[in-house]
């Protein structure tokens, strides 16, 4: 049973959950976190959403097709970060060899950012599947 | 450098990933990527045995990190020969899938099902050529996943009931295989198999190798599906779509039986599992129970697909059983019936399939006359069928031959009776369908009419390859033999 104090809350709670969660993907390359845990805490506030609303308020905001076009981007980003280095020469994710004007070192953090990125949005999309998929009506 | 360890397993990632982006746009446009997908794996597998063969195994560093820190693919050529063989079985699994699960399958499923099985055959590819012990686990999950999902697709009664039951003992299996690598590492701090296989000899004593090699041996004997393991695959196979259940029985399986192999032969080494824990002697008498306790199941069964589902498990039992006996023609054989019997039971699933699109038809009784109604498929059951019983000069004989060679090479005349009473067995169900087939009178008012060409051009392909790698044992042979040399030296 949702109540106005769940309503409510939730509806404070989840832009900073969000607003968190992409604190740490972008903040993977230097401190604890990363793409996988932050897409997890944005996967979690739809389903908070879904939880303190219904479902249709989650299904608004990350729809079904939303949800495979982000959740097919990100894994094909990181992918594609990982061929780009064997274009430019280097073993796959070898991020160093990528010529960027920069020093190796820094060419490194901004390449395992983009990885965080990538993972981060195939993440969201991912965790708020496993909830909203099994909920969804389906034909068969 | 040769990128191609690498491409061959994220080519189909990257086609399982591009499935659902188009199928969003338009849903056939699935079918032509994962034929596109499947078929650069099969262009990048076979660069791989070309190079392994030329300059032997090949290290791939992922990242650039240096191993053990880094992940790394190592192809020998035991894993060049498992890559040509799940990606030649997963090609013609994916082009005969068209019109099938446009019949078969509910609106809507199709890019689910490229995608899945796009997964699946990612995922295999990962396990044979990765040199890591965790990642090994985590790609037997992925395809494993996969392959959950696969076999309830259809909807169908039963489906997910057989679905369930095939998820929970198979879980059993991977939570066994990670606790077994957690074992691994906490005593050698380490995951890279090259690496554990020089510090194991250090605690060959100590009862945590002896307990990770128990959980080891028992997750993965679950994914072989070795006798008593067996339980889920044959109810999973017979509800799985076609094309899918001749992926599992060609090559999944098969899949669990190579990291059985490379736990055993690479982690542990021969000396180990010889002479210290006599885990081989044990595995040859699990393998010859799995050989005739399936035979003797397949017997019984009224619907073709179990009853292929069980000849399959007693195959697999020949694989663990050449392997096992640890004398270089056992080993030869053991690894040659991969590829024969990958060809052989892949060309048998897709004929059932080809019956069930046709007719409908599940049970064996009413296969009578088909062969007047599609023969060349029932000409290519035939052929596949000698095959798997093993009359010469079908492919079958041969790697049994090596087989019953081997066992005489160990001493262990008595594998020998039971390969042969095994092929007895097999020719009394064998025969039984193609009398069946060809010389049960005809009640059927179908036409006499083929199959569509993306379904009919597989199953030529995998019979004429039954009869053709008979003759020429050669072809397969030039990948096996420095195989079991590299095992066998570990």
């Amino acid at each position: 049973m949702t109540t106005i104090v769940i309503k409510t809350i939730a509806r404070v709670l989840v832009p900073f959950l969000q607003l968190f969660g992409f604190y740490i993907i972008v903040h993977g390359p230097v401190s604890p976190g990363g793409g996988f845990q932050g897409g997890v805490i944005v996967g979690a506030s739809m389903i908070l959403l879904a939880l303190s609303y219904d479902l249709s308020s989650a299904e608004d905001r990350a729809s079904h097709k939303v949800r495979i076009i982000m959740d097919s981007t990100g894994a094909l980003l990181f992918a594609g970060i990982g061929l780009l280095c064997l274009l430019v020469g280097g073993v796959f994710l070898e991020y160093g060899i990528i010529p960027l004007p920069m020093a190796p070192a820094e060419v490194r953090g901004l390449m395992i950012l983009l990885v965080g990125v990538a993972i981060g949005i195939h993440i969201m999309a991912l965790a708020a599947s496993l909830f909203l998929h099994l909920a969804e009506e389906h034909d068969t | 450098m040769d990128h191609s360890p690498i491409l061959v397993v994220i080519t189909p990632f990257v086609g399982a990933y591009l499935s659902p982006l188009l199928g969003l746009w338009r849903e056939r446009l699935c079918y032509p990527v994962a034929v596109a997908a499947a078929l650069l794996s099969l262009f990048f597998s076979f660069r791989l045995a070309g190079s392994v063969l030329t300059s032997g195994t090949i290290r791939y560093w992922v990242g650039g990190w240096e191993p053990p820190w880094g992940i790394e693919l190592v192809v020998d050529p035991l894993s060049a020969f498992m890559c040509l063989t799940i990606s030649l079985v997963s090609l013609l699994a994916v082009i005969y899938s068209k019109n099938f699960i446009e019949k078969e399958l509910p609106r809507g499923k199709m890019t689910s099902y490229y995608t899945l099985i796009l997964l699946l055959i990612g995922g295999m590819l990962g396990v044979v050529v990765t040199g890591d012990l965790f990642n090994l686990f985590v790609l037997t999950e992925i395809f494993s996943v996969a392959a959950y999902a696969l076999v309830a697709i259809s909807g169908k009664r039963g489906s997910f009931i057989g679905s369930y039951r095939y998820l929970i003992l198979a879980s059993i299996g991977t939570s066994l295989i990670l606790l077994g690598t957690g074992y691994l590492y906490i005593i050698t701090g380490t995951l890279n198999m090259a690496d554990l296989a020089v510090r194991l000899p250090a605690f060959y004593d100590s009862w945590v190798v002896f307990g990770a090699l128990a959980f080891l041996l028992i997750g993965f004997g679950i994914k072989t599906a070795l006798f008593p393991l067996h339980t889920w695959l044959p109810g999973a196979y017979s509800i799985a779509p076609a094309p899918v259940t001749a992926i599992f029985s060609a090559v999944v399986s098969k899949v669990g039986g190579y990291s059985l192999i490379r736990v055993l032969f690479t982690i542990f080494g021969l000396e180990f599992i010889t002479d210290l824990v006599p885990v081989a002697p044990a595995l040859t008498w699990v393998a010859a129970a799995t050989i005739l306790v399936a035979s003797m199941f397949a017997i019984s069964q009224t619907s073709l697909m179990r009853m292929l589902a069980y000849s399959s498990v007693a195959h697999i039992g020949y694989v663990v059983l050449g392997v096992a006996l640890a004398v270089e023609m056992g080993m030869t054989g053991g690894i040659l019936h991969i590829f024969n019997h990958a060809l052989a039971t892949g060309c048998l699933f897709f004929c059932a399939g080809a019956v069930i699109y046709k007719t409908g038809i599940r049970h064996i009784d009413d296969l009578r006359g088909l062969g007047g109604k599609i023969p060349l498929t029932m000409a290519a059951f035939t052929l596949a069928a000698a095959s798997k019983v093993g009359i010469p000069p079908s492919a079958g004989f041969v790697s049994k031959f090596y087989l019953s060679l081997g066992a005489l090479e160990a001493g262990e005349w008595i594998f020998v009776i039971v390969i042969l009473l095994a092929s007895l067995m097999s020719a009394v169900f064998y025969l039984r369908v193609i009398n069946l087939i060809f010389f049960g009178g005809d009640k059927h008012e179908v036409r006499r009419d083929e199959l569509p060409l993306s379904m009919l051009f597989p199953i030529i392909i995998l019979a004429l390859g039954c009869a053709v790698f008979g003759i020429f044992v050669g072809i397969p042979l030039q990948l096996v033999e420095p195989a079991v040399m590299v095992l066998s030296e570990l």
